[in-house]
């Protein structure tokens, strides 16, 4: 007859005020970084910040944030444990170091059953670690999530840029809100990407230049803002 | 107990078709838990119990647990769920998350991690009925 897990997830997510998914139609852009980057920039802000990472099948902000020895407290539901100040949750609580070789279908059902039972506090930002492409997470998220917001990561490359603006499109046709564009991995003054983002009326937010010492800050939440990403980042969060 | 979560969207859905379908009282709720997921009967019958609105006072909660059937999309072998080869770990992840499944069970014909939940999931809301 129903699937009875949907209809609470408006309930679970009635606390949030804001939830702001960082995506992009291209893989390997910097979304993790961002993400885990910008919930840290609002938590230290004062703000009550969740992270959530969706990309069951490659997760990465638990290695960003250097979780290890958490898990969610079972009441009656699941309440996401305290990383580095944030509401954090991740699908690696379950699979752990072992592959979660998921389908689509299957991606979609695990998303269902973590936004049914997590147990949010009062969040001003829930944010939104996304696995690449207009697929499953964009879609499950705009049909389950009503107060969705995207923040959209490209590189200069037209090869990232293209497809993202294909997302862009889609997103502005669907009436979802962009919270705008972050150019990561900058190397030149190319001007382009920003041009073509407010050519399509969507905000610029800023462009991180690439910087070799993120690699040396992962796993180390404050050192991620001695680099690059975090500086702009932290940045950004103040205009949010 | 993370069972009470699972109970009120049970009992959020009902109402909603309850509603929808004009229902002045619900007089039984059936509700199937696929044996996969491993949801404790009792505690959800007791969050059910409890989360009732007046509009179900007098329902009849019935509960039942479905076999999981898994089919493997490499060589097509079906076979049936049995926790007892899982650790007690890794039966609380499936519990929680039943994807993750993938992660701790192959087919046992060829070791392929590429299988269907035919059926027997997690849970699901069965029927409805009540007078108008
Ligand atoms: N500004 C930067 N300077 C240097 N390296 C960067 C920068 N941004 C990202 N990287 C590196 O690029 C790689 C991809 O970053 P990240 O995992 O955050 O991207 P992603 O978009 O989340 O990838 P996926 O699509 O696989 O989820 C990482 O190795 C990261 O360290
Ligand atoms: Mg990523
Ligand atoms: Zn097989």
């Amino acid at each position: 007859m129903a699937d009875p897990r949907t209809s609470i997830i408006p309930e679970r997510l009635s606390r949030v005020r804001r939830v702001v998914a960082v995506s992009s139609g291209k893989g390997g852009v910097g979304k993790s970084l961002i993400a885990t980057s910008l919930a840290l920039s609002l938590a230290e802000r004062g703000c009550r910040v969740g992270l959530f990472d969706l990309d069951f099948t490659s997760p990465s902000t638990h290695l960003i944030l250097g979780a290890n020895d958490v898990q969610p407290t079972e009441d009656k539901g699941l309440i996401p444990p305290k990383v580095a100040g944030l509401e954090y949750m991740s699908l690696v609580y379950y699979s752990g170091n072992e592959a979660a070789p998921l389908r689509g279908a299957e991606t979609s059902n695990a998303l269902i059953e973590l936004l049914a039972v997590t147990l949010w506090n009062e969040l001003d930002y829930l944010v939104i670690d996304s696995p690449p492409g207009i697929g499953d997470a964009l879609l499950d998220l705009v049909r389950l999530v009503p107060q969705i917001e995207f923040l959209i990561v490209t590189t200069p490359s037209r090869l990232a840029f293209e497809t993202v603006k294909k997302q862009l499109r889609l997103l502005q046709e669907l009436k979802i809100p962009v919270v705008g564009i972050v150019e990561n991995m900058k190397m030149t003054q190319a001007s382009s990407v920003k041009q073509q983002t407010e050519a399509l009326g969507i905000r610029f937010l800023t462009e991180i230049p690439y910087d070799p010492a993120v690699e040396d800050a992962i796993g180390n939440p404050q050192k991620l803002f001695s680099t690059a990403i975090g500086r702009k980042v932290r940045e950004l969060s103040k205009t949010m | 107990m993370h069972e009470w979560a699972l109970a009120e969207a049970v009992i959020k859905t009902s109402i909603e078709i309850a509603e929808k379908e004009g229902l002045a009282q619900v007089t039984e709720v059936t509700v199937k838990i696929g044996n996969l997921q491993q949801v404790e009967r009792p505690i959800l019958r007791f969050a059910l119990s409890q989360l009732r609105p007046s509009r179900f006072k007098d329902a009849k909660f019935r509960i039942f647990t479905a076999k999981t059937t898994l089919k493997c999309r490499v060589c097509g072998n079906t076979w049936v769920f049995n926790k007892n080869s899982l650790d007690k770990e890794t039966v609380e992840a499936i519990h929680f998350v039943p994807e993750v499944a993938h992660t701790y069970i192959k087919c046992p014909k060829c070791g392929s991690p590429d299988f269907e939940i035919e059926q027997g999931r997690g849970i699901w809301l069965e029927t409805i009925k009540g007078v108008k």
